[in-house]
């Protein structure tokens, strides 16, 4: 009989499956994983620190760079910090135009989360291209609001920085039209796909009690059951007039956070139309000064980001600058109980598991 | 029965190889841009700008360097007006803050050098862009602009406004 001894293998920061820069020390026995370390800090930048340098205004375009690929709801949460420490309240159809922005982006992370998902358990091609298809129309859109596809400093204190074009309505409709369709089309592609089962089902199960206790939140702990969604359980902006569910899992398997992120698709789309029949009409933004001095104090602002909670804690000294900026990152507290999903898998199954976390170095090592 | 979900799939993927490409040839190609885009060339009006430097406060990073010297007219001679893309984030703070409606934003963005003095920009170069981004210029609607239409008046963010030039000629 062969045998080996334990040997340490890096997984990472240039493998492609772990999204950017994860580091994962792994002590194998074969291809069974007997211990897991990260190792973060590859893309560390000292966003917070270089915060307490800028001006309120100026924090927003810092912003769009942690969670690259969901900048819509970074905007939203520092510009709704910032609004509480300073007591600036935004007009309705602010609110209005930030929600119907926070569900585009969450449609567009989702569908990029899929895509990479899919590609991690091999499936190049199809549905990668497919899904970043999708997604292009969301930053279309983006681009047509604000002129930027990726970082978009759009959401400002105080409201929002212009109004949409008046062909930005057209363009939502035309997407919600077309997309859902292509939604079922893929779903009937890979949910009974019996490859993507097999590489999924059962796989990385957190139970209920340690997705709460490791601090989970968003996909990663609706997927194991805990129905906790930040738009229903403390509605900001005007969430609480939208008639939406959570959707839930039932194991907390990679297949069900899989299947979350694409029920939570189609919630967005029913949010969305909704919000696009209320839209008032009026002004889109409280006039405020370029430099906000906001009163000695502090402020907490949770927010449901595509990845969980997204939450900014500004502390002011009454300066034109956050004394402490600090940032609760989703897909850092998401990567919390790494040892206990990945020790006892192969490592077929740590690509799938990591992938099914849907990280964002970015936001992670801020 | 195994396999169906598979086979449903590779149905599904026939028929979308089928259809017309969605990407396009880039180089040979290009993707028309939206009127608000931001680019890396900024377009700046000599005749509008009085110096007043709010852009280069708003800049988070401090890509603008503005030198002026006053005239016996109480306006200001901009000396120096230089952006260092190097630098720049593409934020569009600097256009958003300014008063003067001076300051627009690029319609291009291939703007690679191989020197790191070649991204600053210098009054020359961005007094003399010819396309302008609708980035917080309403007076555009939503459509990429040539120069040529700032000529006389146009309507800014805070009425309508005409040129300094002809302003003092008035």
């Amino acid at each position: 009989m062969v045998t080996a001894n334990p040997f340490l293998v890096n997984m990472g920061p240039q493998h492609p499956s772990t999204h950017g820069v994860l580091r994962l020390r792994l002590v194998l026995d074969g291809e069974k994983v007997l211990n897991v370390e990260p190792v973060l800090g590859y893309l560390h930048s000292s966003k917070e620190k270089l915060q307490e340098e800028h001006t309120y205004l100026q924090t927003v375009p810092i912003t769009d760079r942690m969670d690259y690929l969901a900048a819509m709801s970074n905007n939203l949460g520092v510009a709704l910090a910032i609004e509480k420490l300073a007591g600036i309240e935004a007009p309705e159809r602010a609110q209005y135009l930030r929600v119907i922005m926070a569900e585009l982006q969450r449609v567009a992370s989702h569908c990029f989360a899929q895509a990479v998902f899919l590609q991690d358990l091999g499936a190049w091609g199809g549905p990668l291209m497919y899904f970043l298809r999708e997604r292009e129309q969301v930053l279309d859109i983006f681009e047509m609001v604000c002129g930027a596809r990726l970082t978009y400093n759009y959401i400002r204190p105080g409201g929002v920085s212009q109004d949409v074009p008046p062909e930005f309505l057209p363009a939502v409709h035309g997407f919600l039209a077309t997309f859902p369709k292509k939604l079922d089309e893929y779903e009937g592609l890979l949910t009974k796909n019996e490859i993507l089962r097999a590489r999924t089902v059962g796989v990385g199960v957190i139970s209920r009690e340690l997705a709460l206790s490791a601090g989970f939140s968003g996909p990663m702990l609706r997927g194991s059951g805990v129905d906790w969604d930040l738009r229903k359980q403390d509605p900001y902006c005007v969430y609480d007039r939208f008639a939406f569910d959570v959707p839930l899992g039932h194991v907390g398997d990679c297949y069900d956070r899989f299947m979350v992120r694409f029920y939570e698709i189609r919630e967005s789309l029913r949010i969305l139309h909704q919000a696009l029949e209320q839209l008032p009409p009026g002004e889109w933004k409280t006039p405020v000064p370029i430099v906000i001095r906001p009163p000695a104090g502090e402020a907490f602002q949770l927010i449901e980001s595509p990845r969980g909670m997204l939450g900014y804690y500004l502390v002011s000294d009454g300066g034109a600058a956050p004394w402490r900026f600090h940032v609760r990152a989703p897909s850092f507290l998401n990567l919390g109980a790494l040892n206990e999903m990945l020790v006892g898998s192969t490592v077929a199954d740590v690509v799938a598991i990591v992938g099914s976390i849907d990280i964002v170095m970015g936001e992670v090592d801020r | 029965m195994v396999g169906s979900g598979i086979l449903g799939g590779l149905i599904t993927v026939l028929r979308h190889v089928l259809q017309k490409p969605y990407t396009r040839q880039y180089p040979e190609e290009a993707v028309p841009l939206k009127g608000r885009f931001r680019g890396y060339d900024f377009a700046w009006s000599e005749e509008r700008c009085t110096g007043c430097a709010t852009c280069a406060k708003a800049c988070p990073h401090g890509c603008i360097d503005i030198v002026t010297d006053p005239l016996p007219n109480g306006r200001y001679n901009i000396d120096v007006f230089d952006i260092d893309i190097g630098k720049c984030m593409v934020c569009g703070l600097c256009v958003e803050v300014c008063p003067y409606d001076a300051l627009f934003m690029g319609a291009d963005f291939a703007l690679a050098s191989e020197r790191r003095w070649d991204m600053v920009q210098h009054k020359q170069d961005i007094g003399s862009r010819e396309r302008l981004s609708a980035y917080f210029r309403p007076a555009f609607g939503n459509e990429i602009a040539v120069r040529n239409e700032l000529r006389g008046d146009y309507t800014t963010s805070k009425g309508v406004a005409k040129p300094a030039a002809e302003e003092k000629k008035a």
